[in-house]
């Protein structure tokens, strides 16, 4: 699970090496840790002149957070990250000045760099001018996070339904993706709506929660169960029967309970209910983890190879969501697995495609019935992670699909479960509906 | 919670002790999966899965008591030592017992015994045996040499201890469960008494079926799944055979009462086989269970042990039980008909079926058990009905936290389908004679 390449062009001689022949060296990513400062240098808040006010609304947000905030981009300084923030730009020319400034700092941005643009979503009832401004920001967010070196990211900020800048869920984005929980969020854009969130923006924002993640025992979910627990969640871990000695591991690492438990099964949705309940009082978050692969060419694709894969990574939670819909649970945080497969598509997943396709849609039309009680559903959408599972994969194969993205390198496990942890959180009620890919910007799909 | 049922016991003042729940690894045929695992590895991996399953990180629990039949001398503080292995707080006191195949009964009575008394409010029970790892002994000569050898101060000294060494003496003593005081092994003990009470061959293997076909359909149908943790990559009990029938049992060759002169009945099929696996069961008082959130599946409510005299052939090595149940009943004011269910451990399939037969047997239960008749009999539908030993296999001290913990969840079941109490009668016979018997009922 350890990715030689990017070790080597990094390290002692081979590093040497690898830059005088040019190599591409994927940077080593920066990771949370507790203690650590939130960015790596200081940032640099800059605005189009109509979205000063929000713009200065941010930078005190920054300062509260014990950043060195700065708004002159001619300081002479390594800059941790870059906001800009667009939000009243109403014609395409009002973006030059911020987007050339956010050029002239590239150079001096220091290693595992941020670069946050807030702006606004094209409404309906946009004038022509407004709206191409406003989907302009879309591809300057995903062209610079090509253009970035050294570990650095460039993610986006859509504010929709009016939400002001100073929202807590917009907040919650915004320290999400400047810290180093977004090391491998890279290119994205995520839409953040009015939703009335509480809660804190910052660290053990899950404190007293309760939350369920299946497929716990290994893996993504193993580390979903650890980010979640570090963050203050109660923890009930779930997976197969067969699985138990591992999911036993996992929950004694986190403290939490093990649920052996068939997702599958008619009456897994009950059976999760109960168990966080009766154990543990209640239920906040759920997290469908659970999920196989069963690979094969649709030409030569067996039934039970597409079926036993759309039962457990899509009919499971549909039918374990319709249970948790209807048990009324206020302010449900659910976060479904997605995948960059079911996005794109991949040759010899039309099986896994669907279904995690089918989860995307299912999570927006899931988003709209739990919004009402203050729930969100959302997805999140890993690429290549390194795990047990993709270590299978023919080494060719694998060294490709590494490189591909703009960060040239597989993602961790914890990537896709801090982007769990942040879309569970009290504080991201805003984000609702929502495919959120930790992906280090794959090239393929949005 | 239900109506607490009055009894004897909770009439003296003693507060509930109750059943939160069990976790055990799979049981594996001796010399397969777990043939490199020590009895510390599997009791410890059994604690760590109760530990998960009841999220019991950190916790300190009363006492953990349990033990193991062929032990290592390297084992002392068996228990203590799996303690500290385990995701249990370090603070937790464990003392480790042995009473042969009761050994995890016994351990369970003991743990309910203390909470029922108010000295701990939480306990768990258990027990571990492997075959595969089991101890072998040196010759009585190679361990005199050698300890002599061991305390002498020269090296002449020494070299004179080791010069009494005999070719002989390095033989080693290959571990054996027979009888110190008869010689024999269970089996041939068991044979004996199968043949004084006439129990059939085709009697012994309904009964293997039955038990094989009861457990995987308690497997198949998930029943497990909250009382088994895997180990070792082996997920199920490897002993269970759901597609064994009358026919293949039939078909086996008898093993066991060769030499005596009525036929031989007893077979591989309708013995236990040796087994490696460890058990847990998790006890509390109610307050415990209820100020932790913790499921409550039964009440422990009352214990009787018994020994035989088989070492002069009067009574057969494992009748015990059929001493103490009577015992047990009486002081309960019960009956056997007053059970739901009916756990008797199948050391062999002719043990179920002799101490059975001994309960209707008027002139037995006169003139044995001082009774004015016979005790009475046990409707079959409500007997090991998840299977017991013959399917699951019998890692001796691992067999009694199996039977309570699968006994405690069959009650809970039972008691929220009929919506009625129930109650379970266990009894567990054991190597010198001996017997231990208990009562649960739902909680």
């Amino acid at each position: 699970m350890t990715d030689r390449y990017a070790q080597a062009v990094n390290s002692g001689f081979t590093k040497t090496l690898a830059k005088k022949l040019g190599l591409p060296r994927p940077a080593i990513l920066r990771r949370y840790r507790d203690g650590d400062p939130l960015t790596v240098g200081p940032v640099l808040v800059l605005a189009d002149a109509a979205s000063k006010a929000d713009a200065d609304a941010v930078a005190r947000t920054l300062l509260g957070w014990d950043l060195d905030v700065r708004r002159d981009h001619h300081d002479d300084v390594r800059w941790g990250a870059v906001v800009v923030v667009l939000t009243e730009a109403a014609e395409p020319t009002a973006v030059t000045e911020p987007v050339l400034a956010v050029g002239s700092v590239l150079r001096s941005l220091a290693g595992n760099g941020r670069v946050v643009t807030v702006s606004r979503a094209p409404a309906a009832d946009d004038s022509p001018a407004v709206a191409a401004t406003r989907q302009g920001v879309d591809a300057v967010v995903r062209s610079l996070g090509k253009e970035l070196r050294g570990g650095s990211t460039s993610n986006g900020i859509v504010l929709t339904d009016d939400v002001e800048v100073g929202h807590p869920s917009v907040l919650a984005t915004l320290r999400f993706f400047l810290s180093a929980k977004s090391a491998y969020v890279d290119g994205q854009l995520l839409r953040v709506g009015t939703a009335d969130a509480t809660g804190i923006v910052g660290d053990r924002a899950l404190d007293g929660q309760v939350a369920v993640v299946t497929g716990a025992a290994r893996g993504i979910g193993a580390a979903i169960a650890r980010t979640l627990a570090r963050d203050g969640a109660i923890v009930v871990c779930v997976d197969v029967p067969a699985a138990g000695e591992a999911l036993a591991a996992t929950a004694n690492a986190v403290g939490g309970t093990t649920l052996q438990l068939d997702v599958t099964a008619d009456d897994a949705g009950q059976r999760i209910l109960d168990h966080a309940r009766e154990r543990h009082g209640r239920l906040d978050v759920v997290v469908h983890n659970a999920g196989i692969t069963r690979d094969k060419l649709l030409a030569n694709m067996k039934p039970a190879q597409w079926e036993s894969v759309v039962a457990v990574n899509l009919a499971a939670q549909l039918r374990i969501n319709e249970v948790l819909l209807a048990a009324g649970i206020d302010g449900l945080r659910i976060v479904s697995l997605a995948s960059t497969s079911g996005i794109a598509g991949n040759k010899g997943q039309t099986n896994y495609g669907f279904s995690k396709a089918g989860v995307i849609g299912h999570t927006r039309a899931t988003a709209r019935l739990l919004a009402a009680s203050g729930g969100t559903a959302n997805a999140v959408a890993p690429g290549f992670i390194e795990t047990e599972m993709t270590s299978r994969i023919p080494f060719a194969t694998r060294e490709v699909a590494r490189r591909i993205p703009s960060l040239a390198q597989g993602g961790q496990p914890v990537d896709v479960a801090e982007a769990i942890a942040f879309l569970a959180s009290p504080a991201a009620a805003g984000v609702n509906g929502q495919v959120l890919r930790v992906c280090g910007q794959h090239l393929v799909g949005q | 919670m239900a109506t607490r049922q009055t009894t004897a016991t909770t009439e003296t003042g003693v507060r509930d002790a109750v059943v939160v729940g069990g976790n055990r690894i799979p049981f594996a045929r001796a010399g397969k999966k777990y043939a490199d695992a020590s009895n510390q590895e599997m009791f410890t991996a059994a604690l760590d899965g109760l530990v998960a399953r009841f999220g019991l990180q950190g916790e300190r629990i009363g006492e953990v008591v349990g033990g193991a039949v062929l032990k290592h001398s390297r084992d002392f503080n068996l228990v203590r030592e799996s303690v500290l292995g385990s995701a249990l707080h370090p603070a937790t006191p464990a003392f480790d017992l042995q009473q042969a195949c009761a050994t995890g009964l016994e351990a369970t009575i003991t743990v309910a015994n203390k909470i029922r008394l108010g000295q701990i409010d939480s306990g768990i029970a258990g027990g571990t045996d492997t075959i595969s790892d089991a101890p072998v002994a040196v010759s009585e000569g190679l361990r005199r040499v050698l300890l002599e050898a061991q305390h002498a101060k020269t090296l002449q000294a020494r070299l004179k201890a080791l010069a009494k060494l005999r070719p002989s003496d390095l033989k080693p003593l290959v571990p054996a469960t027979d009888e110190p005081r008869t010689g024999l092994s269970m089996g041939e003990h068991q044979a004996i008494t199968a043949a004084r009470w006439g129990i059939t061959r085709e009697a012994q293997d309904q009964v293997a079926l039955a038990s094989h076909q009861n457990m995987a359909a308690a497997w198949d149908s998930g029943f497990f799944d909250d009382l088994v943790t895997p180990f070792r990559g082996l997920t199920r009990d490897d002993n269970v055979r759901a597609d064994t029938s009358a026919e293949k049992l039939a078909g086996l060759k008898p093993v066991f009462g060769r030499s005596l002169e009525t036929p031989a009945t007893m077979t591989a099929g309708n013995s236990t086989p040796l087994t490696d696996g460890a058990s847990t069961v998790l006890l509390g008082s109610r307050e415990w269970a209820e100020a932790h959130d913790l499921p409550v599946l039964a009440r422990f409510v009352d214990a009787e042990t018994a020994a035989v005299d088989f070492v002069h052939g009067h009574e057969g090595l494992l009748m015990a039980p059929a001493h103490a149940v009577p015992r047990l009943l009486a002081r309960n004011g019960l009956t056997l008909a007053d059970f739901d269910l009916v756990e008797i451990h199948e050391a062999f399939a002719s043990t179920v079926l002799t101490i059975l037969a001994a309960w209707e047997d008027d002139d037995y239960c006169k003139n044995e058990l001082g009774l004015t008749g016979a005790l009475g009999s046990v409707d079959r539908d409500r007997l090991n009905v998840a299977g017991s030993s013959l399917a699951a296999g019998h890692p001796f001290a691992a067999t009694g936290g199996r039977i309570v913990a699968t006994t405690a969840k069959l009650l809970a079941r039972k008691a929220a389908e009929t919506g009625k109490p129930a109650r379970a009668l266990i009894s567990i016979c054991a190597a010198g004679g001996l017997g231990a018997t208990a009562i649960l009922e739902s909680a």
